[in-house]
C-alpha cells in the first residue's frame, strides 16, 4: 500500500496518546480501571469546645500533615461567626479560628474526608537533625542509663532497639527501673528520649485511631523515629497498630490545639467510615480532576455519559461492515437503535421498535397511495412515529408497564426515515430484502448495545475519554482493511470447487 | 458436523490463492485510488454519462424527454402518450433502482415487463418519487430520463426473459479485463441487476464465449425462466462491445469502471450506463478471481495506448479458456512491444 506509513504513524500516535494520558491520568488522579472498585472514605470530625472569655478570640487547630496511605479528598472548618482559615507555615498545617468578640462556651467543627489508599505517596521527609543527649534528672538519669544498657547490646538497629524497649514497658512486670521511669514519664515520652539517647533521632507524636462510628475520641502519643530514610510509627503499647486505622495527626507543631482568649480547650474526634464506588471518590477529589467530564454539572454528565458510548457503537458498526459484512439501512442507524435500547433496555426496546416500524410500514403503504411529495411523506411519517409512540406510551401506562415509557429516546425522524427507505426497499427488492436489512440493523443494534451496556465499556468511556483516541487508532485501522469479509467466505463459497 | 457447518464457506487463504477481490480491497486498492472522486458525476448522473459518451461518438439508446421539476409531471402524458414502450429511470440511481421498463399499453393502463399494469397516476407517482431524490444516493433532488426501449436482439430474446439483457465489462485502466451477460429474470421484475436475481452469465474476454452462470451467487446452467442453456454462448459482436467499453476510459478518466452494454435488433450495441462501483459477483460467473487480471494491468507501463489496442492486448492475455486456439501471434503487433516484464497473463 502507497500510504501505509503515515496511517500507521498516525494510529501509533493516536494509540501511545490515548493509553499514555488515561495511564498517566489513572497514575496521578487514582481514577480506578476497573469499575465499581470500592474505596473507603473516612469523614473525620475535629470538635473544638471552649469557653471564650468576652474579648477577641482565636483557635489554631493542627491538622494533619500529608502522609502515605491517606488521600484528603476533602476538608472544611466553617463555624458561625467565625473567621476561618487555612495556615500553612514551615511546619504543619493549622486551622485558624477567629473572632473579634466571644464569650461562653464556643463550639467549632472541622472536618476532613479522607481516602484510604495504599499506593498514595507523598515526598519523603526530610532527615531530622542528629538525634540530641537527653537531659534527665536523678534517679531517672541512672534508670534510663541502666535501662538502655541492658537493651542496646540485644538489638541491631533503630527498629530492633525501638521494639525491646516496647516490649521491657509492657512485660506483665515491669524491672524497676522501668517502674521508676514511667512514674515520671509517658510510655512514648521515655521512648522518644531513650532511642534519642542511644542515637536514633525519634519524636513523640499524636495520632488519631481510626474506628467506624466512634465518637469523642482524642489523640493517642505515637512514637515515631528515624529509620531507612523515613520515619517509622511505633504504637508504645506494644499492640501491632493497623497501618489502615491509624492516621497521623500531629508531629511537627508543638501543640494539637491552641486558643488564645479562652480556656477549657478540649478538642475531640468522632469519625465514621463509608464505602463509596472509587469514581464517585474521584469526582470529590476536584483540584486534580479540572480536566474531566466529572467537573460538568450533573445533568450534562448524565449527557455525556451517553455520548461518549457512541464511538463505541460506531466502532461496532464498523466491524460489523468492513470486518463482517452485514448490511444495515442506514449506516449508523443503529447506533442510535442501540443508544435507545440503553434507556428502554433490550427487550422492550426490541419489542417496541419492531412494532412501531411495522405499524409505520402499514401506515407508510397507505401515504404511498396519497402521491405525496418526498419530504411531505417523511414529515407525515415523523408525525405518525410520533402518533405511534404516544399511544404506545399511554397503552403501557395504563397497563403498568413502565418500560413502554421510554419508548420516547427513540430518534424519531431517524425511524421515519428507516420506515421510508424499508417500505421503498419493500416495494422494490421485496419483502426478503426488507427483512435482510432490517434484521442486519437490529443486529447490530442489539450487537453495539451489549458492547455499550457493560459495565466495565461505561466506566472507561466515561473515565478515560482519551481511550476514544484508541478506538479512533482501531476505525482507522479497519478503514484500511483490504482483506475478506467474513460474509465473502459464504458469498464466495462457489469457489470451494 | 464440522465439515457440514463448514461446507457452506470458503477459507480466506484458498479465496487469496484464487485471486478473488472481495469488497474491502475493490473499495481502498481499487476504486479509491483509480476513481478520481471529481470525475464520479459523469457516471453517477445518467444525464451527463449521455452527453459524454455522444460526444465521443459512443452509441447509447435515444433520450426521449427530460423531466426536471415537479410541474413539468403534468404535461408527462404528452410526452408519453404516444409511446408504446419507454424506460423511466432515475438519473442518479443506483443498483437499477427506480428503473420503471414499459413493454406496451393496454388502453389506457401501461404494461410493466412482468405484466403488471399501471395507470398514469402510478407512473406520475413514481416520476414524483425520482424527482424528490428517493432513488439517487444520499437522497439527492434528481431528475428523470425517459428512453426508448431497447429492443432485445433476436439472439438474446430466447434465453432471456422480459426486460432487456445487458453485458458488464470491468474496465481497468482501459483494458477490459472481464465480462459478463445479464439475464433479466422473473425474479428480478425485467432488471438485468443481479442484486435483484438476474442471472449473471461471464464471458470469456479472449472468445466472447459463456464460462458459467450465477443467479444470486449459485451456479445455474440453464435461464430459470426461460429454461434455455446458458452454456456454450457466444455473444454476437463481442469485440465490437470491448472496443465501445473500452472507449469508455477515456470518455469518463475513471480507471476502475463498470460499462453496461446493451445490445439492440436494430442498432448493435449501445451504451447503457457506467458504473463506477462494479458489483464481485462477475468473479462467480467467471469462476475467476479479478485480482491477477487488474494486477496484470497495475504491472504493465503507462505508453498510451488506442483502445483498439488496449483490447487486442486483453484479448491475447485474458483468455478464460486455455484450449481455444491460441492466437497469440494473430492478436495485434502490439503485444510484442507491450509484454510486461515480469507479469504471468
Amino acid at each position: 500500500m502507497t500510504q501505509r506509513g503515515p496511517l500507521l504513524f498516525i494510529v501509533c500516535l493516536l494509540l501511545i496518546a490515548g493509553i499514555g494520558i488515561a495511564s498517566y491520568r489513572h497514575n496521578a488522579y487514582r481514577i480506578p480501571i476497573l469499575p465499581g472498585v470500592q474505596q473507603t472514605v473516612w469523614q473525620v470530625e475535629a470538635r473544638i469546645e471552649y469557653l471564650a472569655q468576652g474579648s477577641a478570640t482565636q483557635a489554631l487547630l493542627t491538622l494533619p500533615p500529608e502522609q502515605p496511605g491517606f488521600r484528603i479528598i476533602s476538608e472544611s472548618g466553617a463555624s458561625p461567626g467565625f473567621g476561618f482559615d487555612l495556615v500553612t507555615d514551615d511546619q504543619q498545617r493549622q486551622a485558624h479560628w477567629t473572632k473579634r468578640f466571644a464569650e461562653g462556651e464556643q463550639i467549632l467543627f472541622y472536618k476532613l474526608d479522607l481516602v484510604r489508599d495504599p499506593g498514595y505517596e507523598v515526598l519523603p521527609d526530610a532527615p531530622p537533625d542528629e538525634a540530641e543527649q537527653q537531659i534527665w534528672e536523678e534517679p531517672y538519669q541512672t534508670a534510663a542509663q541502666q535501662l538502655s544498657q541492658s537493651v542496646n547490646p540485644i538489638s541491631a538497629d533503630g527498629r530492633s532497639l525501638a521494639r525491646q524497649l516496647v516490649r521491657e514497658l509492657n512485660q506483665p512486670t515491669v524491672t524497676q527501673n522501668v517502674a521508676l521511669l514511667l512514674e515520671r514519664y509517658s510510655p512514648a515520652q521515655l521512648i522518644t528520649s531513650l532511642l534519642n539517647d542511644n542515637g536514633i533521632p525519634a519524636r513523640t507524636v499524636q495520632v488519631l485511631a481510626l474506628e467506624d462510628g466512634r465518637r469523642r475520641q482524642g489523640l493517642q502519643d505515637f512514637v515515631q523515629y528515624w529509620q531507612d530514610d523515613t520515619w517509622q510509627l511505633l504504637d508504645p503499647s506494644g499492640a501491632s497498630a493497623d497501618p489502615n486505622h491509624v492516621l497521623l495527626w500531629q508531629t511537627t507543631q508543638p501543640s494539637v490545639l491552641e486558643v488564645l482568649g479562652g480556656s477549657r480547650s478540649r478538642v475531640t474526634f468522632s469519625m465514621i467510615s463509608q464505602s463509596r464506588p472509587a469514581e464517585v471518590v474521584t469526582q470529590e477529589n476536584a483540584p486534580g480532576f479540572a480536566i474531566s467530564l466529572y467537573s460538568l454539572p450533573i445533568a450534562e454528565q448524565g449527557m455525556f455519559k451517553l455520548i461518549m458510548l457512541l464511538p463505541i457503537g460506531a466502532l461496532v458498526v464498523a466491524i460489523m461492515r468492513i470486518l463482517v459484512g452485514l448490511k444495515t439501512s442506514g449506516t449508523f442507524m443503529p447506533v442510535l437503535i442501540a443508544l435507545a435500547f440503553l434507556q428502554t433496555d433490550l427487550l422492550p426496546g426490541l419489542v417496541s421498535f419492531v412494532s412501531v416500524v411495522a405499524l409505520g410500514l402499514a401506515i407508510r403503504s397507505y401515504l404511498s397511495a396519497l402521491n405525496l411529495l418526498l419530504v411531505a411523506r417523511i414529515a407525515t411519517l415523523v408525525v405518525v412515529v410520533i402518533g405511534i409512540i404516544s399511544i404506545f406510551s399511554i397503552l403501557s401506562y395504563h397497563l403498568g408497564l413502565m418500560a413502554g415509557l421510554n419508548i420516547t429516546f427513540f430518534p424519531m425522524i431517524i425511524l421515519a426515515w428507516t420506515i421510508e427507505r424499508m417500505s421503498i426497499t419493500w416495494e422494490e427488492q421485496g419483502p426478503k430484502e426488507v427483512i435482510m436489512q432490517g434484521g442486519g440493523s437490529l443486529l447490530v443494534a442489539t450487537l453495539a448495545f451489549l458492547v455499550m451496556d457493560r459495565e466495565i465499556v461505561r466506566h472507561l468511556a466515561f473515565n478515560f475519554p482519551e481511550l476514544h483516541l484508541c478506538v479512533l487508532a482501531v476505525i482507522l485501522v479497519l478503514g484500511r482493511y483490504t482483506g475478506y469479509r467474513i460474509l465473502e467466505l459464504r458469498r464466495f463459497a462457489v469457489f470451494n470447487r | 458436523m464440522m465439515q457440514d457447518l463448514l461446507s457452506g464457506w470458503i477459507s480466506p487463504f484458498r479465496l487469496g490463492e484464487l485471486g478473488i477481490m472481495g469488497m474491502n480491497r475493490r473499495n481502498i486498492s481499487y476504486i479509491s485510488r483509480y476513481n478520481p472522486r471529481h470525475r464520479y458525476p459523469f457516471v453517477d448522473n445518467k444525464l451527463k454519462t449521455k452527453v459524454v459518451a455522444q460526444k465521443a461518438r459512443l452509441r447509447v439508446p435515444d433520450l426521449l424527454h427530460v423531466v426536471e421539476t415537479q410541474h413539468e409531471i403534468e404535461s408527462i402524458d404528452n410526452q408519453i402518450r404516444d409511446l408504446n414502450e419507454f424506460v423511466i429511470k432515475p438519473a442518479q440511481g443506483s443498483g437499477g433502482k427506480g428503473i420503471l421498463v414499459i413493454v406496451g399499453r393496454d388502453g389506457d393502463q401501461y404494461v410493466k415487463s412482468s405484466g403488471a399494469r399501471l395507470t398514469l397516476a402510478d407512473i406520475k407517482r413514481h416520476v414524483t418519487n425520482i424527482l424528490s431524490g428517493l432513488h439517487s444516493l444520499g437522497g439527492r433532488p434528481d431528475i428523470v430520463l425517459i428512453e426508448g426501449l431497447v429492443k432485445v436482439s433476436p439472439y438474446f430474446s430466447a434465453i432471456s426473459y422480459e426486460g432487456v439483457p445487458d453485458i458488464r465489462i470491468i474496465v481497468f485502466k482501459g483494458y477490459p479485463v472481464m465480462g459478463m451477460l445479464r439475464l433479466a429474470t422473473h425474479a428480478s421484475d425485467g432488471k438485468a441487476n443481479l442484486h435483484q436475481g438476474a442471472v449473471g452469465v461471464g464471458i470469456d474476454i479472449a472468445t466472447g464465449r459463456s464460462v458459467a452462470a450465477v443467479k444470486h451467487n449459485q451456479l445455474v446452467t440453464h435461464h430459470p425462466d426461460t429454461g434455455e442453456s446458458l452454456q456454450n454462448l457466444v455473444v454476437p459482436d463481442w469485440h465490437t462491445m470491448l472496443l465501445l467499453a473500452s472507449r469508455c476510459y477515456e470518455v469518463t478518466g475513471l480507471g476502475y469502471l463498470g460499462c453496461d452494454i446493451v445490445v439492440d435488433a436494430v442498432k448493435g450495441p449501445l451504451l447503457l450506463e457506467l458504473n463506477a462501483r462494479p458489483g464481485l459477483s462477475i468473479q462467480i460467473a467467471n469462476n475467476r478471481g479479478l485480482l491477477a487480471r487488474l494486477r496484470h494491468v497495475e504491472g504493465l507501463e503507462d505508453h498510451y495506448l488506442s483502445h483498439e489496442d488496449r483490447v487486442a492486448y486483453a484479448v491475447a492475455n485474458f483468455r478464460h479458456y486455455d484450449d481455444a486456439p491460441a492466437d497469440h501471434g494473430a492478436a495485434t503487433p502490439s503485444t510484442s512491444i507491450l509484454t510486461p516484464q515480469g507479469a504471468t497473463p
